[in-house]
């Protein structure tokens, strides 16, 4: 006896969470079928080995019908052939686009191009992620990549717009399809402590205040075609932060910044000595990074010079974390070392500092852990 | 001119890419309504067009109105070649021909393609205007509304219940034609498809003209069905019974009673027209064209049993006179019918008197070419004659009704089974035409004494049983006998006494069968057939007495016939009834001589088989209050104490017992295991696993002992084939791979539902069918429904206190009654309002009350039949809108789906007449579907299971698509009536036919309605008024 055609078709269509959850993380049927079994489900519901291959395969088979639909969420909102509450279309949608931290480390800021994807075996390997789940995942940002990349406006609200994503994975995918737009480097050594969340956070910060679409939010040329791009830095912005130079290569300048700064934190920090020496150093690190951006090649290292420095002497986050200062300590610097810069008056770009400096002190203090 | 029908086509959206250069599509709308066509423009470029058409008008006859579907074709505009078709939809507009149902029909279809399934969605609006038609002899049937709920619909109250209705109508069948060999098999399907939407609807226009012959206006548990003979032809066939329904508008107002007067019956004496009256008059298309014949006239009837209580007894003497007097008025009433035939299963209260037993009759028919197509169809006659069978059983149980009747065929080549089955009852009159006032005084007061237990009361005569049967006094009123064990077809009567819960019941059964032809093969059915009929009965009783039950409801057995096989599969849902005795225990007895080793191993069985019952009991809480004592001091009484063999049933004459209510009930069910065959039996009684904890299943609409439903509810339906290995199959091999066939299904059944725990798998219903030599399918639908476990638990302890208090209510209705009966001035009630209108309505629906009320309600039929024959002019459509003080467009607001909202309404489906929560508040009209689709390309459609899983759910969507655009939120009554499925593996082919059908309904919840109550009095009255229909 075999079954030739097994079928189960809900009105309402069932979703088994744990069976999506396996499904989704590339298990055969029968892997999933042994890892349910594993789970202990035959002696919670007294089910047969018979009766669990069944709804596996059945769930695998509506899951496989479904993904058509996901890769266009919308759709799977308007079609007519699967009864889904809405709280299970959201949940649908939210895990097929979910995706590992490991993986998405592995990726992140590489181009989202055919040759990324034949490295996809190597990744499977060195995660432990099987293959089919780091294709889904791969073709998921492609596909993300690919309908928002000549849209205007906010690049979270796109995504959220044409996948119906909850604001957490929208901001998630607008870092990542960020990322993979600008090309940042993420997979050096040095790197490896961050997790997606510290870049996700940076990207974010960068899109809000670096970006044309950052600047375009004064409504004065609406209809301009460049006017409103999240996904590109704003070069005019990257080229003037050329300008911020002078604060370390005019020597009075960087004296009298010292000094403020100085005065203003005696007796508040407990890293106070180390700070007063390495003044220079940190200064000259902080704006050398500015003056690096100008090239395309080094905007792609940017945050592998915020945490080493190689060219430019001894590195910022790094020495700091070295000596260990407290965060507080460091939070207090940045703070008092940008806003110190309004009162040198020999200093004439002001706004183009703030734009710099609150974004990267931001991404600095966010970097700055174990 | 009778009628305008009007469409127009919005837009499209989800288009398929026809154009792969552009990845675009250029889209237009063909209209097609019988042989008028018109087109929209091309909408070019896009993959959502908007058309915005104008309204196409066809002007057409109202004959066609429901005969013809509107046919909406979406093709892909090309200029070199020949255009593409994308696919169709198919909307029958018959529910807009009924005033009462919806007005319009609007929304998104699926663009539907027999081969590619579903290609993206069109938004069409129809509308009909019908004009006021005076000609007599019109062949339509307009304004005649059609339910597949086989009870009274929820908001109307049945006036009279005229009786059964049946057609059926035959064609060549469009696969078999000699075109069919150039045709490409789209073209062939689609052919298909129209050609039985069009037979459905000429069938349902000529039930409706009997109907209005009959002088009603709807027609209740109409079921039908399609037999696919092959090359013999297509035979479309329904049956149904015709009522005369009232709308239940405002229960404040209180109408005369509508029951007919008897003058009603001089003036109609066509009580019951010729079964075929109409068919000569009419020519349809159909008609011309076909005509089929039996073959060589061969056909084996087949002895049917007779299932009542099984046991031996003697007659006691209180044979009553009410008894007599009430079969006389009865039998007069509907002696005058041809087939006293009602589809119905469960009934206003009052209309079930007593219930005889399980009825059924079926026979073997040979199928042949149609050679002479003018003929008329044999196919009327073959039915007849099986009716006829059925009305003779009835009356052998002295019963003039038969209820819950059904029909069904199974075909395999040439040869053909036709089954009818039902329950013999002997009814009250006084919903049908031609009861009499004198009559329904007296039967009221006769019909009061045995509340909750009366249907159980033996209709027939003690003293001339037609059966040996086992007789005791009821165990509720102890005044009248009740039979030892009692099956039915129809659903649990409301107002039954129940101990614990149910449960469904199954009896499985294969017999292997040589190939043959023709003749030889139809009588080696037939002589197969009484041994299955009964070894299915045995299987039944054994099971039942195994939970501890002594009755069925809802029994279907279902007789499938394949190549080298029969298929027995009998369902139903088994309850412990207060009024009947306890079931003994089931005691095994060996060979005479045996060894100590065979001894042993009998009472091991014994053991297991008592432990079982004595689980089961516990399991469905059975534990009738006054002899539960009993129980426990011996589960199974000594074997030395009087018993009766299974399988003799000639024994029951030398065991003559004077009925002694302590002793009757003691009585044991012995099974002799004699052969391998019996142990067989045995061993498959215990290997049927209860469902896990917290599940039950039944068969019926509802559980018995389960009444807290919540809202939740999952239709499903589930398919499964095996195929059996080949080789040297035998019986008890093939019975083994049924068996876990079913029980392995069950099973994942639970398990997938297991998130819905408490629940309850409602209305299971099994088809087992044969596609090929060795491959069997089953097919199942049923409806899960979570109940509140906590309130589950309450009731079951306070179960005894209640089946106590019973009692004392029964009493209390009682006297209740007179006082109905002898207040005319109905203000002068004693009872807070809400239950007054409760009993007022109760009263409308037949209590004859005096001789003042007989002249108003005569005047009131004539109204309503005047509207009944001016329905379908817009003229009534007004009037009735206004008769119901409701305000439906308040309720409408609230529950329309939001169609212009982008995201999609839901659409519930249920195979119950009812949704929990929830009140129906409007029936839109009948669904009935028919869809075939194929590919040509298996393997990369999934297989077999992917190719029908997506076929089943394009159809449920389908169906919610057409229920959702006539304004509806739920199809109620839903069956998926036939699931032929045909595969050919190496030719990567497979083809599939759906025959689906359902009632679309708006249903508001109750919580929705309470805050509606409260700004409208009238609504509230209605409310309280379902609320006390519910409790009933």
């Amino acid at each position: 006896m075999t079954s030739e055609l097994d079928i189960f078709v809900g009105n309402t269509t069932l979703i088994d969470e744990e069976v999506y959850r396996l499904w989704l993380d590339g298990y055969s049927v029968s892997d999933a079928v042994a890892l349910r079994v594993r789970a202990g489900i035959l002696e919670q519901t007294g089910a047969t080995a018979a009766v669990l291959q069944s709804d596996t395969m059945d769930h695998y088979r509506t899951f496989h019908m479904l993904e058509r639909l996901l890769h266009a969420p919308p759709k799977l909102l308007h079609q007519l052939v699967f009864q889904i509450p809405p709280s299970r279309q959201a949940l649908l949608i939210e895990r097929y686009y979910a995706f590992d931290e490991a993986f998405v480390r592995e990726v992140l800021g590489k181009k989202l191009s055919k040759g990324t994807k034949k490295d996809l075996d190597d990744i499977s390997a060195k995660t432990g992620i099987t293959l089919k789940s780091c294709r889904r995942q791969f073709d998921n940002f492609k596909r993300v990549f690919k309908v928002v990349e000549e849209m205007r406006g906010s690049l979270a609200d796109n995504i959220q717009q044409h996948f119906l994503f909850s604001d957490r994975l929208a901001r998630d995918y607008a870092a990542i399809v960020f990322f993979a737009n600008n090309r940042f480097e993420t997979a050096k050594k040095k790197l490896q402590y961050l997790s997606f969340g510290d870049f996700a956070f940076c990207a974010e910060l960068m899109i809000q205040n670096w970006t044309l679409g950052a600047v375009g939010e004064a409504p004065s040329k609406p209809d301009s075609q460049v006017d409103d791009m999240d996904m590109d830095l704003d070069k005019e912005f990257l080229q003037d932060l050329k300008e911020l130079k002078v604060l370390v290569a005019d020597k009075d300048l960087l004296d009298l910044h010292k000094s403020l700064v100085c005065t203003a934190l005696r007796g508040k920090l407990g890293v106070f000595s180390e700070m007063e020496a390495n003044f220079k150093n940190l200064s000259r690190g902080l704006v050398n990074v500015a003056a690096k951006l100008t090239h395309n090649k080094d905007v792609r290292d940017l945050f592998v010079d915020l945490v080493e420095k190689v060219h430019l002497g001894p590195q910022f986050v790094e020495p700091c974390r070295s000596d260990h200062w407290p965060l507080g300590d460091v939070r207090l610097f940045l703070n008092q070392y940008s806003v110190t810069v309004h009162s040198l008056d020999g200093f004439r770009h002001q706004a183009l500092w703030d734009r710099y400096m609150d974004t990267l002190r931001g991404c600095l203090l966010r970097l700055y852990h174990d | 001119m009778p009628g305008k029908l009007k469409v127009k086509i919005v837009a499209g959206r989800h288009l398929p890419v026809m154009d792969r250069a552009s990845d675009l599509t250029d889209a237009f709308v063909e209209v097609k309504f019988g042989n008028t066509t018109f087109k929209t423009d091309v909408y070019l470029k896009s993959l959502n067009p908007q058309w915005n058409s104008e309204w196409f008008k066809f002007e057409v006859d109202d004959e066609d109105l429901q005969d013809e579907p509107l046919q909406i074709t979406v093709l892909d505009h090309d200029t070199y070649s020949a255009n593409d078709a994308i696919g169709k939809v198919y909307i029958d507009i018959d529910p807009l021909l009924y005033s009462e149902a919806a007005t319009v029909i609007s929304g998104w279809f699926p663009i539907y393609d027999t081969i590619h399934g579903i290609r993206g969605e069109i938004n069409v609006v129809v509308k009909v205007d019908l004009f006021n038609d005076l000609n007599r002899f019109r062949q339509s049937s307009c304004g005649v509304k059609f339910f597949c709920t086989t009870s009274i619909p929820k908001c109307y109250r049945a006036v009279i219940i005229h009786g059964f209705v049946e057609e059926l109508v035959v064609n060549e069948d469009p696969e078999y034609q000699w075109i069919d060999r150039i045709r490409t098999p789209r073209a062939s399907n689609e052919a298909r498809q129209r050609l039985i939407s069009l037979m459905s609807g000429e069938l349902q226009r000529k039930i409706g003209l009997k109907v209005l012959e009959m002088r009603g206006n709807a027609v209740v548990g109409y079921l039908q069905c399609f037999d696919l003979e092959g090359e013999s032809g297509l035979v479309v066939r329904a049956i149904g019974t015709a009522c005369t329904l009232d709308k239940l508008s405002s229960p404040a107002a209180f109408l005369p009673a509508c029951n007919s007067p008897s003058k009603e019956m001089k003036e109609s004496p066509l009580a019951h027209p010729p079964s075929h009256g109409c068919r000569s008059t009419h020519n349809s298309p159909i008609h011309t064209a076909t005509g089929s014949r039996l073959t060589q006239n061969f056909s084996v009837s087949v002895p049917t049993l007779i299932y009542t209580g099984m046991g031996s007894g003697s007659a006691g003497k209180e044979g009553g006179p009410f008894k007599a007097l009430l079969r006389q008025q009865t039998q007069s009433a509907l002696e005058q019918r041809e087939f006293p035939f009602f589809t119905l299963t469960a009934f206003p209260p009052g209309f079930l008197v007593h219930v005889g037993g399980v009825v059924s009759a079926r026979s073997v028919k040979l199928l042949d070419r149609i050679h002479n197509p003018d003929e008329p169809e044999t196919r009327d006659a073959w039915w007849a004659e099986i009716r006829q069978e059925i009305k003779s059983h009835a009356k052998a149980l002295g019963c003039h009704a038969v209820v819950g009747y059904s029909e069904s065929t199974s075909i395999c080549e040439e040869v053909c089974i036709l089954s009818a089955s039902g329950t013999a009852a002997v009814l009250n009159p006084r919903f049908l035409q031609d009861g009499t006032v004198e009559g329904c005084l007296e039967q009221r007061i006769e019909e009061n004494l045995p509340a909750g237990c009366g249907f159980c009361h033996i209709p027939y005569d003690e003293l001339n049983m037609p059966f040996p049967a086992h007789l005791t006094y009821c165990y509720n009123c102890r005044k009248q006998k009740v039979p030892d064990v009692l099956f039915t077809t129809i659903d649990l009567p409301t107002d039954a006494t129940v101990v614990g819960k149910g449960c469904l019941i199954q009896a499985r059964l294969c017999r292997l069968k040589k190939k043959a032809q023709a003749e030889a093969n139809a009588t080696a059915i037939s002589n197969l057939l009484p041994f299955m009929e009964y070894e299915v009965h045995t299987q039944l009783m054994n099971k039942l007495k195994l939970k501890g039950m002594n009755a069925l409801f809802g029994l279907r057995i279902q007789i499938t016939v394949g190549e080298n096989m029969l298929m027995g599969l009998a369902s139903a849902t088994a309850v412990y009834l207060a009024a009947l005795p306890m079931p003994g225990g089931i005691q095994i007895a060996g060979k005479t001589p045996s060894d100590g080793s065979y001894e042993q191993h009998i009472s091991h069985m014994q053991k297991k088989i008592s432990d079982t019952i004595a689980k089961n009991k516990e399991l469905y809480e059975i534990n009738p209050p006054e002899i539960s004592e009993e129980i426990i001091g011996s589960p199974i009484p000594e074997p030395k104490q009087r018993s009766r063999l299974l399988r003799s049933q000639s024994e029951s004459s030398d065991e003559v017992t004077e009925l002694d209510l302590s002793h009757g009930k003691k009585d044991a069910f012995v099974l002799e295991i004699d052969d391998t065959d019996a142990m067989e039996d045995v061993h498959s009684l215990l290997t049927d696993v209860p469902p896990p904890s917290g599940f039950y299943s039944c068969n019926t609409e509802i559980m018995p002992g389960i009444n807290n439903w919540t809202s939740e509810i999952q239709m499903f339906t589930s398919v499964r084939v095996i195929r059996l290995s080949s080789l040297n199959l035998t019986n008890q091999a093939l019975n083994k791979n049924f068996n876990d066939l079913c029980e392995n299904l069950l099973k994942s059944l639970y398990f997938k539902l297991r998130s819905m725990i408490p629940c309850c798998l409602c209305h299971v219903n099994f088809t087992v069918s044969l596609p090929e030599d060795e491959l069997i399918q089953v097919t199942v639908t049923a409806v899960a429904i979570t109940f509140d476990k906590n309130q589950a638990l309450q009731t079951t302890k306070t179960h005894i206190e209640k089946s106590l208090q019973r009692a004392s209510t029964d009493n209390e209705e009682l006297l209740q009654f007179p006082l109905e009966l002898c207040s005319d001035s109905l203000p002068s009630h004693p009872f807070p309002p809400a239950k007054e209108h409760l009993e007022s309505a109760r009263s409308n629906s037949g209590i004859p009350a005096a001789q003042r009320d007989r002249c108003s309600s005569w005047i009131e039929l004539i109204k309503l039949k005047a509207q009944t024959i001016r329905r379908g002019s817009i003229k009534t459509t007004v009037t009735v809108e206004k008769a119901s003080p409701m305000g439906e467009g308040n309720f409408r607001n609230r529950s329309a789906p939001p169609c212009a909202n982008s995201t999609v309404g839901v659409v519930k489906m249920t195979p119950l007449s009812f949704i929990p929560g929830a009140k129906i508040t409007k029936y839109l009209g009948i669904i009935n579907m028919f869809f075939i689709r194929e590919t040509t390309s298996l393997r990369e459609e999934g297989g077999v299971s992917g190719f029908l899983h997506a076929f089943i759910a394009e159809v449920f969507a389908m169906v919610r698509a057409h229920v959702a655009a006539l304004g509806g939120n739920a199809v109620v009554s839903y069956i998926m009536k036939q699931c032929v499925f045909m595969e050919n593996p190496n030719k990567n082919q497979a083809q599939c036919l759906i025959n689906v059908s359902g009632d679309a309904v708006i249903f508001v919840r109750e919580s929705e309605l309470e805050v509606i109550s409260t700004q409208q009095p009238t609504a509230n009255c209605q409310q309280s008024c379902a609320g006390g229909e519910v409790t009933t």
